[in-house]
């Protein structure tokens, strides 16, 4: 562990922030091409947050102590979750801190505060969104727990830049067939966790079908802007756990200079607009399902997953 | 004093027994003065608490490296059966268990407990202090007889507890199932010693350690111990008591049940399965993981439809349990295949679970009680909004409802983490089929934490979140500053236990050290916990602990310089219909509602839909288990019918009696001739 290992655990955190909104961005551009609307700028997310910071809080009257600590909370777990995963380097002195089972834990912990957040003000709306949104959390949890099994078994680490480096000191890039299984159902719980499509819809403002619009419905100004901000880099985060599971390549390993450097942060790019197409992609050619199908889908993520296991046991290493 | 002067050489044994005898005392002294509040509560109550961190402390000498077991024969029990005690490591970290838990509930209880609930104070404090006494004793017993002794000493007493208000009819048949339960568990605990001393008819634990059983026989002794301590620690089937009798009794009880006696049945099993059995086949740690696993999943589910906040809370209970299970399953079964690392990870998640669910369960319950004594209300749909009325109780409880969802950087994170680490080696089980299904047990593990999250969320935000939803639930007043400060020796815990893992799985490693013959490290850092392998798998609660609160200070001070922290009140978005009230918030039951529709199968439900037309249309919905419906009451229709059929010996006429006693003796004569 050197001093510039330091810097770069910082000048990562710092990239994943700054980088969160533009992801968003253009994944709400490609969804508008592909729809045939005129797309909104790439940096719309930035000028949103501008907006959204420079307004005076509207507070409900009744809102209590942890509606106001909330999205410090939440943004704070998304941060830290930025911290821990190599996106850019694996060699994060943070890193140790948390291993992929601990990160999904602290992915629970935002999502617990926002959910008691939402049924603070006592509106109908906000409880009936918490209740919805730990539903698919705890739908999703299993299925995401199989797919770090398989990664796990796959690699013979639960850290991630661990994972990462042990992926690509393989002489040839060949893929397990048991990830690729892994990786369907890390693709489906990311779009149930992150309320997208077919679970959520993130631009619905309809309200007996929103999920997570309906949790901070009350909320306004700096602490709407630092949720969305952390609901970007909640996307963002998962974008990156995928790319550390299933396609590492670009990553700077141990030691690694600064030209690297350079180069690992334009794969990251390069992976994340390709990500950002897919997504989109995905995202307009399916319909929302009705809110009891979803726990269908996460069956299914959760069956991938364990067909994934099974695969790896019965095939060998 | 000749009792304690074969001790004066093995000094923190004789500290345990002498505290032990004061806490006997304590309870007799409350007899003195049994209604005057101010002595019982305010003075022995406090004491008590003393002496539990006495027996803590002591305790701990018992897990500090380098100790040896130390035991004793006390000059009580009958002529020939003395009382036999010892101090080993694993009863002297569930006397820390007790001890450090108990402090806190005791504080609390002092200033909980209030002139004219039912018996009288002072009674109470016997019956309290009798309780706590004799769960230690359970702790340290080193014979069979000790055991049962004290063991039947807290059923008896705790069932006195529980009937406190026994004027009301439920609470006095909640009482009675509990006592029913109790001793039939007793009753497999007695058959499964009786079986353990082979044949020898020594009672004490050496003589059954020594005995060498056929595997049948240790089979039948590992079967009868499961269901005994099965049935007092709640594992499902026999959990049918503990949501009846939790909320029947006043909450410092509740606590000590839930969060104390629970884990004397974990303790007894754990003395039985690991330390007086040899190594067993592996069906046995199937059997106590899947039963393990199934228990952790059926208490959560039912946890997420209660609408009272103390039966949720007994729900909860048989969920953690039921985690707890299956880490001493997944520790059994692979001990029988001698992966003893893999073994000690997971009797150390079991453990650390153990303790952890003292702590949180403890405060938890002890919160209801906080919340009964200023709202009168237990019902979750008729509170709401606590929050603004009760700020201290409302923040340590959520202390206490994150760690029990399971969150990091708190402690019930910790156990569960530890867990699923043990489940993630368990494909390198040398067993064909047991390498693929035993690993899916951590996505069940997975999803009784995920619905725990659920639970607690439901739980705190129906409590203490929202608008109230009864009139007068602004006159709620705050704990009074004894509670208090049980609930912050509580919470306290579970902090510290979240930041210092790896302090928790150091002490742990002396018991697995002791019981399965190695232990997992810590890892070589202070600051990490690796169990495995530090390129494995690590985690640091008090790095995530720094970089949480660092970036939400950073964050905050940021946002306050660069733009401002202007706020304006007004009042919450109605969607453009004006006449909301605070009854159209979200019921417990329409919290449930999910759940109810997901797992509808597992439930018995009896639903009444209001009529369209109906001028004040009214919804119900009850929810109850298969098991009492499908399984307890043919059970007590059978006993009931078989026990009319033998009353037909008993005719009541003297001339029939006098057959019975002649007919027994020709039969006598004719056989010993």
């Amino acid at each position: 562990m050197s001093a510039i290992a330091y810097v770069w655990q910082v000048g990562e955190c710092l990239l994943a922030i700054a980088l969160a909104p533009l992801f968003t961005g253009w994944v709400g551009q490609c969804r508008a091409w592909l729809q045939n609307r005129s797309a909104p700028p790439l940096w719309q997310p930035y000028r949103l947050l501008r907006k959204l910071f420079h307004k005076d809080a509207a507070l409900a009257t009744d809102a209590s102590w942890l509606f106001r600590l909330a999205p410090y909370v939440v943004f704070s777990t998304m941060v830290v979750a930025a911290a821990i995963i190599p996106s850019v380097t694996t060699d994060l002195p943070l890193a140790r801190v948390a291993d992929a089972i601990a990160l999904v834990g602290v992915f629970a912990t935002g999502r617990v505060f926002i959910s008691l957040a939402a049924m603070d003000i006592g509106a109908g709306f906000g409880s009936m969104g918490a209740r919805r949104e730990m539903m698919i959390g705890f739908l999703a949890e299993p299925a995401l727990l199989m797919v770090l099994f398989s990664a796990f078994m796959t690699h013979g680490s639960t850290a991630l830049p661990e994972m990462v480096e042990g992926l690509l000191s393989q002489p040839h890039i060949v893929l397990h067939p048991s990830l690729f299984f892994a990786g369907v159902a890390f693709v489906m719980v990311l779009l149930a966790e992150n309320a997208r499509l077919p679970v959520d819809n993130p631009s619905t403002h309809l309200e007996l079908t929103m999920i997570h619009e309906a949790m901070i419905l009350e909320y306004s100004a700096r602490h709407l802007a630092l949720l969305e901000w952390a609901s970007w880099l909640k996307l963002f985060n998962y974008a990156c756990i995928g790319f550390a599971l299933f396609m590492p390549w670009g990553i700077a390993l141990h030691g690694a200079g600064a030209g690297r450097l350079a180069l690992a942060i334009a794969a990251l790019l390069g992976k994340l607009v390709v990500a950002g197409a897919a997504l989109a992609l995905f995202e307009t050619l399916s319909a929302k399902l009705r809110l009891f199908r979803a726990p269908e889908f996460l069956t299914m993520a959760f069956l991938f997953a364990v067909l994934g296991l099974l695969v790896y046991l019965l095939l060998g290493a | 004093m000749h009792v304690v002067s074969s001790l004066t050489t093995t000094t923190p044994l004789a500290g345990l027994l002498i505290l032990v005898a004061s806490w006997f005392l304590i309870g007799a002294l409350g007899l003195i003065q049994p209604n005057r509040i101010g002595w019982v509560a305010r003075t022995l109550f406090p004491l008590g608490a003393l002496v539990a961190l006495g027996i803590a402390g002591v305790g701990a000498m018992s897990l500090v490296p380098g100790f040896t077991a130390q035991s004793s024969v006390l000059a009580l029990g009958l002529p020939n059966m003395p009382f036999h005690v010892r101090l080993d490591t694993l009863s002297g970290f569930f006397l820390v268990l007790l001890g450090s838990a108990g402090a806190g509930i005791s504080i609390f209880a002092a200033g909980y407990f209030r002139q004219g609930e039912g018996t009288a104070p002072g009674l109470l404090c016997l019956q309290y202090h009798v309780f706590l006494a004799s769960m230690a004793l359970v702790v340290l017993a080193d014979d069979a007889y000790l055991f049962m002794v004290a063991w039947e000493t807290m059923a008896l007493s705790s069932y006195f507890l529980v009937v406190t208000q026994h004027r009301i009819p439920e609470i006095r048949r909640a009482g009675f199932l509990y006592l029913l339960m109790a001793h039939v568990g007793a009753l497999g605990i007695l058959l499964s010693f009786g079986v353990l001393q082979g044949g020898s008819w020594q009672m004490t634990f050496d003589a059954m350690r020594a005995a060498h059983l056929t595997p049948a026989w240790a089979s039948a002794a590992f079967v009868l111990a499961l269901f005994g301590f099965g049935a007092k620690a709640g594992l499902v089937p026999l959990h049918v008591w503990l949501p009846e009798a939790h909320p029947a009794a006043p909450s410092p009880v509740s606590a000590m049940m839930s969060g104390l006696m629970l884990k004397v049945g974990v303790y007894g099993l754990l003395r039985v399965s690991l330390d007086l059995l040899h190594v067993g086949p592996w069906w046995w740690g199937l059997l106590t993981l899947g039963l393990g696993l199934g228990t952790a999943l059926y208490g959560a589910i039912f946890a997420a439809v209660q609408t009272d906040m103390k039966r949720l809370l007994a729900y909860s209970s048989i969920e953690n349990i039921g985690l707890i299970f299956a880490g001493i399953g997944l520790a059994l079964l692979c001990r029988s295949f001698d992966m003893r690392l893999l073994a000690a990870l997971a009797l150390a998640a079991a453990l650390i679970h153990a303790f952890n669910h003292a702590f949180f369960k403890s405060l938890l319950f002890l919160v209801t009680g906080s919340v009964m004594h200023a709202t009168g209300e237990r019902s979750l749909g008729k509170l709401g909004g606590l929050i603004r009325y009760m700020p201290w109780v409302a923040a340590l409880a959520l202390i206490g409802s994150l760690a029990i969802a399971g969150l990091p950087p708190l402690n019930g994170f910790v156990s569960e983490w530890l867990l699923l680490q043990a489940f993630l080696q368990t494909p390198r089980i040398p067993h064909a089929f047991l390498n693929m299904i035993v690993p899916l047990g951590a996505a069940l593990v997975a999803l009784t934490v995920a619905l725990a999250g659920y639970v607690m969320v439901k739980f705190y935000g129906v409590i203490f979140l929202g608008q109230p939803r009864e009139q007068g639930l602004e006159n709620a007043h705050d704990a009074s500053w004894l509670e208090r400060v049980g609930l912050s020796w509580l919470a306290l815990g579970c902090v510290l236990i979240g930041v210092f893992p790896q302090v928790a799985l150091d002490v742990v490693s002396r018991i697995t050290r002791q019981l399965v013959g190695t232990s997992v490290q810590r890892g070589p850092s202070p600051w990490w916990m690796t169990p495995i392998t530090s390129s494995q798998t690590s985690y640091s609660g008090l790095w995530l602990w720094v970089g949480l609160l660092l970036v939400i200070g950073v964050t905050f001070v940021l946002v306050r310089r660069i733009y401002h922290g202007r706020v304006r009140r007004t009042p919450p978005w109605d969607c453009g219909y004006p006449w909301q009230t605070p009854r159209m918030q979200d019921s417990s039951e329409g919290f449930g509602q999910p759940i109810r529709h997901l797992f509808g199968p597992v439930f018995r439900m009896q639903r009444e839909l209001p009529h369209p037309s109906d001028p004040k249309p009214t919804y119900r919905v009850q929810v109850q288990e298969h098991f009492w419906h499908q399984l307890y009451l043919p059970l007590g229709r059978l006993v009931q019918r078989t026990a009319e059929r033998v009353t037909i010996l008993q005719g009541g006429r003297l001339s029939t009696y006098l057959l019975y006693s002649f007919m027994t003796l020709i039969l006598l004569l004719v056989w010993v001739l």
